[in-house]
């Protein structure tokens, strides 16, 4: 509790004890003038102004700034009329209750509040450097990529680097949900955010503090807010009707049946004032924004970063997944397996595809280069062209050699002996003869095949799988992990084609999601419903373009994900259907005089304390 | 450009969204978003007056909800 909600609490027992005092007083008869006028007006206005003065003083305020239909302006005036209609009590009473329910909304809040920034908490306060031999703590800021710092264990990492000097384990709970700790040795790339275990490390910072893993985290988590779903959307429009729909049923309320009708003013002004007092639409204001807010907090607990609230409400409506092979359910870790001779010994089939592939970061070339084991030498080689979707032409040694796959020789119009099974296959061709081949399996990820079962349990319907792989390779993985579609042998423009084509066969309320590891996937993740990039394997630019981000590249998390949006928007609709439907209940009942002033404080209040109680449980992870 | 800032007491999620609202419709002002959770004010607005935008939000803020201060 802050010192603002204990003067509060104080004045709430003052206010109670005395208003307890005038009502047994006035209840059992001994005090006789508590409802007379100017006595028992005194005897109640006293404590009323205790209670409520900053009320009053701050729609006094508002008035003069032209904000009429503010809560505090209409809790005086509601308030006010029942004095002037004579309920003393009563309205005393109200005054007190709203402000009880102030207390415990703004407690609430500032509960939820704080429990949203410590799970935020990456945030690395300092860092340490060596200056003269001496250990320095600075600020992150400070610190620029080449420079060296040193991390204690416990402590935080606080900028991405590189480790020269120790050994440790590393938690990245903070960052991924994961609680296996990590080794990392001289050489190994560490990422901000996590903490350090047991060793002290030196550190080469790779990354200013504004470009590291935490600075990023935490700018996506921070204005994931600003990104609304159409909910929140939704009530923020409502909102700015429904006060002034309200405000303006009173004053008809007040005014008309009497007029028409005749006789008892008192009755009709008291029945305005329930009005007035549930003209306030916080409760939805306040509980919608803080479900989602939970939800994406639930989601970041468990090492998945979702952009916005409009996301998170996307994925609850997925219905196609589509994922991108490589990477995301396969390693992306090729071996080769097997070299094929054709006209030419093994050994050179290896090393010209190495030379040919020289210069290529691709996965692909990288596991050719290791299986022929020995330094290429790329001055051998000239007149690179990269072909993508079909491999590299090059020429090594005085001939004209083809790395790459079927396409690539048909489309040089070379003979070439097919390779049946699965698996990756590069072709090797020199000078227009076909030279040999070269079988590349790539490992299905732990937990892919699970990862599919969850999603189809969680409610996805359809499972894709694009790849720029042969037909046999790919059929060979999807019927291993049990997906619905393939397309195989795909350009990587086709991969947007594709996706493309598969929204356009969705209906109106289904969303299709992207997985990709950010290799060549960017305008795909930008085309789809909600884009799922990998963090750690990902590029920087995959992580920009996606909505969605798996920091720690586990696609059982989505499942996860699938299930933390539909509880998150499951609480919001409670929300607003409670919220409203309270509300509507005890206006209906006001204007037919069957409800007081203490129902329409609980249908103002009392919802709000309740809504937002039910969005902190968006937070919770099960 | 945009900029971000830190809110204090801000006490009421209705008066978050009225500021958004009033902040959205200065001229000038690209984008606004006001995060009553975080407490946090993001503008987007032409550079060249941000200043001059920027004294329009204080007085905007000013109207809806006076406790609030915007820490600049």
């Amino acid at each position: 509790m802050t010192e603002k909600h204990k003067k509060m609490l104080l004045r709430i027992l003052v206010t109670f004890a005395l208003f307890m005092g005038l009502l047994a007083g006035e209840k059992s008869g001994r005090i006789i003038w508590l409802e007379e006028f100017p006595a028992g007006f005194l005897a109640y206005f006293v404590p009323y102004c205790l209670i409520g003065y900053d009320i009053i003083w701050k729609a006094a305020r508002n008035i003069r700034h032209g904000q009429v239909f503010d809560e505090n302006f209409l809790m005086m005036i509601a308030t006010f009329g029942a004095f002037g209609v004579g309920e003393y009590s009563e309205a005393l009473a109200v005054m007190l209750f709203y402000q009880v329910g102030e207390l415990f909304q703004s407690y609430a809040v500032s509960r939820s509040r704080q429990s949203i920034t410590e799970m935020m908490n990456i945030c690395p306060e300092y860092a340490n450097i060596e200056e003269d031999g001496q250990l320095v703590q600075v600020d992150p800021d400070d610190v620029e990529p080449g420079m060296v710092i040193v991390i204690k264990a416990g402590e935080r990492i606080p900028l991405d680097g590189r480790v020269i000097e120790g050994e440790s384990m590393i938690d990245t709970a903070a960052l991924t949900g994961e609680s296996v700790p990590r080794r990392a040795s001289a050489g190994d790339e560490i990422i901000s955010g996590c903490v350090n275990g047991s060793g002290t490390l030196k550190v080469k910072v790779t990354k200013a503090f504004e470009d590291s893993t935490v600075a990023k985290i935490l700018e996506l988590v921070e204005n994931a807010g600003s990104k609304k779903a159409r909910v929140e959307n939704f009530i923020t429009r409502f909102a700015r009707y429904y006060t002034p729909v309200v405000t303006i049923g009173a004053a008809f309320l007040a005014v008309i049946p009497p007029l028409l009708f005749g006789g008892g003013w008192g009755e009709w002004i008291q029945r305005a004032c329930i009005f007035l007092v549930i003209s306030c639409p916080c409760a939805l204001v306040i509980s919608v924004p803080l479900g989602f807010f939970g939800g994406i907090g639930a989601a970041s607990r468990i090492g998945v970063l979702v952009k916005g609230s409009n996301f998170l409400e996307a994925v609850a409506e997925m219905t196609t997944i589509v994922f991108d092979k490589t990477g995301t359910l396969t390693k992306g870790e090729f071996k080769v397996t097997q070299v094929l001779s054709g006209n030419m010994g093994e050994e050179e089939v290896l090393r010209l595809a190495a030379l040919g592939e020289g210069y290529s970061n691709h996965p692909i070339s990288n596991s050719i280069r290791a299986a022929y084991g020995k330094p290429v030498d790329v001055s051998l080689v000239t007149d690179v062209e990269e072909i993508p979707g079909h491999g590299v032409c090059a020429q090594i040694e005085g001939s004209r050699i083809l790395v790459g796959n079927g396409k690539l020789m048909e489309s040089q119009g070379i003979s070439y002996d097919e390779y049946q099974s699965g698996g990756t296959v590069v072709y090797v061709a020199r000078d227009k003869s076909f030279a040999g081949t070269i079988v590349i399996s790539d490992t299905v990820k732990e937990g892919a095949q699970e990862a599919i079962r969850r999603m189809k349990q969680v409610g996805v319907r359809k499972c894709v799988m694009l790849t720029g792989d042969r037909q046999e390779a790919a059929q060979a993985v999807a019927s291993e992990l049990g997906l619905d579609e393939v397309h195989a042998e795909l350009l990587p423009a086709d991969k947007v084609n594709r996706v493309e084509e598969l929204l356009e066969r969705q209906q109106k309320n289904q969303r299709l999601a992207f997985v990709g590891d950010g290799i060549n996937d960017a305008p795909v993740l930008t085309r789809a419903d909600i884009g799922i990039a990998m963090g750690s394997m990902g590029s920087d630019a995959a992580i920009e373009a996606a909505d969605v981000v798996l920091m720690d590249d586990d696609v059982r998390k989505i499942a996860s994900v699938v299930q933390i949006s539909r509880k998150t928007l499951r609480i919001v609709k409670q929300n607003i259907v409670f919220a409203l439907g309270v509300k509507a209940l005890v206006l209906l009942l006001g204007a037919f005089g069957m409800a007081n002033m203490w129902e329409a404080v609980f249908a103002d209040v009392g919802v709000s304390v309740i809504a937002i109680l039910n969005a902190m449980r968006a937070l919770k992870v099960e | 450009m945009k900029k971000k800032f830190k809110l204090q007491d801000l006490d009421c999620a209705n008066c978050a969204a009225k500021m958004e609202d009033g902040i959205k419709k200065i001229p000038g002002v690209h984008d606004a978003s006001v995060s009553f959770m975080m407490q946090k004010m993001t503008i987007e607005a032409d550079e060249d007056q941000f200043d001059e935008i920027m004294k329009q939000v204080v007085a905007c803020c000013a109207k809806v909800e006076p406790d609030c201060k915007i820490l600049l």
